[in-house]
């Protein structure tokens, strides 16, 4: 932990700089109409809040915000987007302002909410008080791993992370068996299908796709 | 002189994210999402040096294999409409 307190500054600039960031791809994204630009966008948005929690000292949120949010939400949000258009409606009257009201009340409940919290890695703060202090002191000692989150998710807390492991592998193993892979996917079935269509329609005609 | 590179890094992002907005064409956004990706995955590492924990080194690693995943997936949904196609074609198949 060697020069992380004469660094204070260049944390905060860092801060502010990955929080504009993320404030115009946010504006950008609710402007603009082509779905392409905004699933490439939000793929950024990830990236760039990932390294926020980086520089937040959150490692573990941010491998998972990297890996879910610009990995696979950017391949699923493209694969919905073979099922839709191309470009979103212009939204008008009452459903423009709706939304935008209620995302103001919301920040405002949360910013009236982060003020009762305590400061950030205040030493006196409940989380820093009762078991965390245990953890903090004996995760050097008995397994030596420099980052304690990471020793008490893999460890400490092994057996659960087990069973988490095993919950979203039944899971995923049952979303694979009602879509199916291959030829036998929902997709591959769809496509047959227009397929079949397209050749009745226009007999002896070459489809090009 | 780290944080010199820091701040060449903040501005490559500020213009890659320009061409992410402004971007014509698809091409663009996604040559930019790449290059984005790059210049974040630099900028964890000089992070990583100048908060004195060279250990955010071994996250951009990761970074960059997610980033050239990401490239590839988005490349291949447009020159194929799908992501079920092989990446290696067998001889046999036509297109």
């Amino acid at each position: 932990m060697s020069g992380y307190e004469g660094s204070d500054l260049f944390i905060a600039l860092l801060n502010i700089t990955l929080l504009s960031i993320l404030f115009v791809i946010a504006i950008a994204i609710a402007r603009l109409r082509s779905l392409f630009a905004i699933v490439m966008l939000s793929g950024i948005y990830s990236l760039v809040s990932a390294t926020w929690f980086v520089a937040l000292d959150a490692v573990d949120v941010a491998f998972t915000e990297a890996s879910v949010g610009a990995g696979i939400s950017t391949a699923l949000f493209l694969g919905a987007m073979l099922l839709t258009s191309r470009t979103a409606k212009a939204e008008e009257g009452i459903t423009k302002i709706v939304p935008l009201l209620v995302v103001i009340a919301t920040g405002a409940m949360l910013v009236y909410a982060s003020i009762d919290l305590p400061a950030f890695g205040d030493p006196n703060s409940p989380a820093n008080t009762h078991v965390g202090v245990e953890y903090l002191e004996r995760t050097k000692p008995e397994i030596a791993i420099p980052n304690v989150v990471t020793a008490v998710l893999a460890s400490y807390r092994g057996f659960d992370t087990l069973g988490e492991v095993g919950v979203v592998f039944a899971a995923g193993l049952a979303v694979v068996l009602l879509l199916g892979f291959g030829e036998r996917s929902l997709g591959a079935t769809v496509r047959q299908k227009d397929r079949e269509i397209d050749t009745n329609a226009n007999p002896g005609g070459e489809d090009e796709r | 002189m780290i944080g010199a590179a820091a701040l060449a890094f903040v501005i490559a992002i500020a213009l890659m994210l320009i061409r992410a907005l402004y971007g014509p064409t698809l091409y663009d956004r996604v040559l930019a999402v790449n290059s984005l990706g790059t210049k974040i995955i630099l900028l964890l590492g000089v992070m990583g040096f100048l908060l004195g924990r060279p250990d955010f080194l071994d996250i951009s690693v990761l970074y960059a294999l997610i980033n050239f995943v990401a490239t590839i997936a988005i490349l291949k949904f447009f020159r194929y409409r799908s992501f079920q196609v092989p990446l290696i074609r067998k001889s046999g198949d036509r297109q």
